[in-house]
């Protein structure tokens, strides 16, 4: 993300009245969860808050303010038995006129084509956030009703939580062991679907601590509504003691665990099958293999869902077998 | 599919628990009560309501006229008609299945009442009705109706043929209805992405009868685009070049073109989803090969064009009803047609723009935001030449106009929300919320079925001969405006709060005071619908003070309005000779309206064939055995379509004839009928005083 877009500020009274009112509009609610873009907690967020201001702005004055203000005139000075303007039936070609009703719409199209183009190159979700260097990789997972966020640099994986330092990029890859999926967490960064067998790209930061709701919102069942989750924004030094804490408290991902995880059911339905791995109403996971996210979406891809033994831990709670490289592991590793 | 399981269950999956209040019967819950009798009670008012219609037709005999004078009919006025009647009602059912949805969320804070599964049933029936068994029947219904008067044609160029498309289009229709009685129907949305709806995730009938229904009317509606563009460009009157077309012939020329390119990969969709389904193919399924986005890129090349298939026709009618209510000639109507033209164009190179998420480069979404902001091009342009028409006019505040202006007023925020949504960038946040939802009824209502309505108004007199109540239709539209505001501005504010679309209940209470506010639109928008039941129930009490047999009501231009209302059955004695792009505004004024022809001629008419009935029954069957896996009855039905249409290969008596004395007689009635009533000025035109013949001049126009 460029500081530009980072520090982009709304320059004129007119913009900074409707941003308030958007903001009004986005609220945070008693829960103290930012719902909106229109509230952003990170940079992709606010960049998307302020080209929605642009374009709303450009589309208002020159669009949709001549058209109010011209109807009702025309409306009303023509109306059936007014007696002073002119009645002129026949008149239906006027040159000039032509040229300005293509004329206008071909410019606002014009520059708007160029934010279009600026805009969806410098938000693209795949694109790796500045600064570069070691973002935290998370890899999402979308079962039918919750996700799961592996961190393979720390072994550990959660359902119903995502927690992220602030101030450091993350970048997502995402898949589905079941149907499609979308993740959004509006406050951070739009959403990317998350499809079986394949593997989508999404990138977001966090500027400052707080909780953003995060959601499915990809119709996938009768749970569809329940599939939401929390994007916990913390200090890095917090984040550091919230991984050991999860090491310290979560239950190994073995394949009683994954198959538990792995049924149509909410993260409630979760909890309740797996209590000892629950915290808050949340599931944390441990001895979590860097091989399970590839692995899952080769299973989903050759129709083996259940073929996941060998990333899973043993029951005993010995260290996951190495695994052999996969098709869809070193495709996930392309660039 | 073998034999041995035909006879071991010979009615397929089709056993007791497919009966509506069976749930509810085995399970008592409460959950189960209230949503058993929501959807038995559904089921109830289906059954009753066949039930009710036949014991009205046997009550007064009218068996034989049904199949004999409609049923059977090919004359395009009574297709029309007929298309018209199943759009208004599965109308009925779709705004009461939203009126309940929008209840639902407005209490859905922690639960509600209704049942996920049902919600979602709601969902999925309330966008699949209105899009293929409203929307697409009413437009063709009008178009079917008022393109062969518009053009001085007798009829289409196949009118059998239009009668087959009507019978598959209603009997798909009647499968969605059957699925409120017999088993349910999908809960993947109007689109049914796969893989949710492939046997792994969803193995019950619901895709099935989702499936089946849009394959029967996607079939129907290719043959009606064909059929429509063959007329339009074959069965032209003399002189009537294609710059000299009214600008709804246009736009029913362009929407059926879109008509024969866009269904063809809807149809490839879903057949492909069937053998999936069916046959263990593996074209959109996760594992093997298979590739949902496949589905997706096909549905929505059909999709996207599918919108402008049905937003043309209502263009067109709003250029139709502004020209005339502002008694002035279309301004700019070389632009408008390239206009169309260029938004029947672009809308095939747009369909990316519903999938901006799926992970693609930002090049390919960069092009297709721009491409899809193209669009709004040609359609400024429009919403300025029907500004620049009520220029310098004498606009009148009829029903038809009102909807129009209200149409250009909310339409302009419509076609904004849309280019925020052509922003890539943007969609990434507002993609599958409820401010998309909000976006596509802002067109869809406006712009579709605002113009529907206005074309309803507007063309009801010369349909029926007597014009519709003006007070009851001024209190429906008004309903509809304003109902429309309250329902869906507030889920624009929902959809930035991050509200997904779909959703069954929530858990945040900062969603429930503006959900709260959608209800109150939608129970608006239901006064709306009962409004436009009291108004026909009105007007069809005072028709005779109401007539308008000398045929033009509204000082119209073009020559649907040169013929009696009701037309007769040929159109026209002698097919008119047009040397205007407003032929009949042309021949008002110089005099030469409501001619004598020289001499009368037979008039040949295509003969009642019962195909369509014929056709759509079997199709109606076939696609409930294939439902059921009822494998027999599908085989019968297979070889009872083939059988029809080897009979009807054999049928050679196609031809009636209407002798030329019958034909000048009526004509004689009618001229005598156009000299003794009053012509009457605008001023009088919602009177009782208007019998259909419009004072000439600016006086009578202005005054």
């Amino acid at each position: 993300m460029t500081s530009r877009l980072r520090q982009a500020r709304p320059p004129y009274v007119g913009v900074a009245i409707l941003s308030s009112t958007l903001l009004l509009l986005s609220g945070c609610a008693e829960s103290g969860v930012y719902l909106s873009f229109l509230n952003p907690q990170g940079p992709i967020a606010a960049a998307q808050r302020w080209h929605l201001i642009e374009v709303v702005v450009l589309l208002g004055v020159f669009v949709a303010l001549p058209i109010f203000v011209l109807l009702p005139l025309l409306v009303w000075r023509y109306r059936y038995g007014a007696k002073s303007p002119r009645y002129t039936p026949k008149w239906q070609d006027y040159l000039p006129l032509e040229v300005m009703v293509w004329a206008g719409p071909i410019a606002i199209i014009c520059v708007l084509g160029f934010l279009v183009w600026h805009y969806t190159h410098a938000l693209d979700p795949y694109k790796p956030i500045a600064p570069h260097g070691r973002p935290l990789q998370v890899q999402a997972i979308g079962y039918d009703w919750k996700w799961l966020f592996i961190y393979p640099d720390q072994g550990i994986a959660t359902v119903g939580v995502l927690a992220i330092p602030v101030e450091q990029p993350v970048a997502m890859r995402l898949t589905s062991a079941t149907v499609m999926q979308s993740l959004l967490i509006p406050a951070l960064a739009g959403q990317i679907y998350a499809m079986g067998g394949m593997v989508t790209q999404l990138h977001l930061k966090a500027t400052k601590p707080g909780r953003s709701l995060g959601e499915n919102t990809m119709y996938n069942g009768n749970g569809f509504h329940h599939q939401k989750f929390t994007a916990l924004a913390m200090p890095p030094e917090e984040f550091k003691a919230w991984v050991r804490k999860v090491r310290a408290s979560g239950v190994a991902l073995d394949a009683r665990a994954y198959k538990a995880l792995s049924q149509r059911g909410t993260v409630a339905e979760l909890v309740a099958a797996l209590p000892r791995a629950s915290h808050e109403g949340n599931i944390y996971l441990t001895q979590v293999s860097a091989a399970l996210f590839p692995a899952v979406v080769e299973a989903t891809m050759t129709g083996t869902p259940t073929a996941l033994g060998h990333v899973l831990v043993a029951p005993a709670g010995l260290p996951a077998p190495v695994v052999r490289k996969t098709a869809a592991s070193s495709m996930e590793n392309a660039p | 599919m073998n034999a041995a399981a035909i006879i071991e269950q010979p009615l397929g999956r089709l056993g007791m628990d497919s009966l509506p209040f069976w749930e509810m019967l085995q399970h008592p819950t409460e959950e189960n009560l209230i949503n058993g009798f929501i959807g038995g009670g559904a089921a109830c008012v289906v059954v009753i309501g066949i039930v009710v219609v036949c014991a009205l037709i046997t009550f007064f005999g009218k068996w034989r006229a049904l199949w004999s004078e409609w049923l059977t009919s090919p004359d395009h006025k009574k297709i029309g008609i007929m298309y018209v009647v199943v759009a208004l009602v599965m109308l009925a059912r779709a705004v009461i299945e939203a009126i309940l949805m929008r209840l639902q969320q407005a209490v859905g804070l922690g639960g509600g009442f209704l049942a996920p599964d049902h919600f979602a049933q709601l969902f999925s029936t309330h966008g699949t009705i209105m899009i293929f068994f409203m929307a697409m029947p009413f437009l063709i219904g009008v178009i079917n109706y008022v393109m062969p008067l518009q053009i001085g044609a007798r009829d289409v160029s196949f009118p059998v043929l239009n009668s087959i498309s009507l019978g598959l289009t209603a009997a798909a229709a009647m499968l969605v209805m059957v699925s409120l009685v017999i088993g349910q129907f999908s809960t993947g949305g109007w689109f049914g992405y796969p893989p949710y709806t492939e046997t792994a995730f969803t193995p019950d009938v619901g895709p099935d009868y989702w499936i089946w229904a849009l394959t029967l009317s996607s079939v129907g509606t290719t043959l009606t685009g064909i059929n429509f563009a063959v007329t339009i460009y074959k069965e032209r009157a003399p002189g009537m070049t294609l710059m000299r077309m009214p600008l709804f012939t246009w736009t029913a020329l362009c929407t059926s073109i879109l008509m024969i390119f866009a269904m063809p990969p809807l149809t490839v969709a879903t057949a492909q989803l069937a053998l999936d389904r069916y046959l263990g193919f593996h074209y959109f399924t996760n594992a093997l090969g298979g590739n949902m986005m496949n589905f997706m890129n096909l549905f929505w090349l059909f999709g996207h064009p599918e919108v402008y298939i049905l937003i043309l026709p209502s263009f067109g009618i709003y250029s139709e009803v502004v020209a005339t209510f502002s008694g002035k000639a279309l301004f700019g109507y070389r632009s408008l047609v390239l206009a169309t033209m260029t938004i029947a164009v672009l809308s095939f190179t747009v369909w990316v723009h519903h999938f901006f998420t799926m992970g693609q480069s930002a090049n390919i979404n960069a092009v297709f935001g721009i491409a899809s902001m193209l669009i709004g091009i040609p359609t400024g342009v429009k919403i300025y030449e029907w500004m620049a028409t009520m220029y310098r006019g004498r606009v009148r505040l009829t029903v038809p106009m009102v909807y129009a202006i209200g149409f250009i007023l909310l339409f302009v925020l419509g076609g904004i929300t849309g280019i925020i949504l052509a922003n890539p960038a943007i969609d990434y946040q507002v993609h599958n919320t409820v401010f998309l939802v909000a976006h596509f009824h802002n067109v869809a209502i406006p712009g579709v079925l605002f113009g529907l309505l206005a074309g309803y108004h507007f063309w009801f007199p010369k349909v029926f001969g007597f014009r519709l109540d003006e007070r009851w239709g001024m209190i429906s539209a008004l309903c509809w405006l304003f109902g429309f505001m309250l329902a869906f501005f507030p889920l624009y504010a929902l959809g930035l709060m991050g509200l997904p679309r779909r959703t069954v209940a929530y858990f945040n209470p900062a969603y429930q005071p503006l959900e709260i506010v959608a209800f109150l639109g939608a129970l608006l928008i239901g006064c709306a619908l009962l409004a436009l039941l009291i108004q026909g129930w009105v007007s069809i009490k005072h028709r005779n003070e109401n007539r308008v047999f000398a045929g033009d009501p509204w000082d119209g231009r073009s020559l649907e309005w040169a013929v009696s209302a009701p037309p007769p059955e040929y159109n026209f004695p002698v097919l008119p000779v047009v040397n205007d792009a407003d032929a009949f505004a042309a021949a008002k004024e110089f005099g030469v309206a409501y001619q004598q022809p020289d001499e009368f001629v037979d008039i040949k008419l295509p003969r009642n064939s019962a195909m369509g009935p014929v056709l759509g029954g079997l199709g109606f069957v076939m696609a409930f055995g294939l439902v059921w896996h009822i494998w027999w009855l599908v085989i019968v039905c297979a070889l009872g379509t083939l059988a029809a249409i080897i009979v009807r290969g054999f049928a050679r008596d196609t031809v009636q004839t209407v002798p030329a004395s019958v034909v000048k007689e009526e004509h004689g009635r009618w001229l005598d009928a156009v000299q003794h009533a009053a012509a009457i000025s605008r001023a009088a035109e919602c009177d009782p005083a208007n019998e259909g013949l419009a004072e000439q001049g600016a006086a009578g126009a202005t005054s």
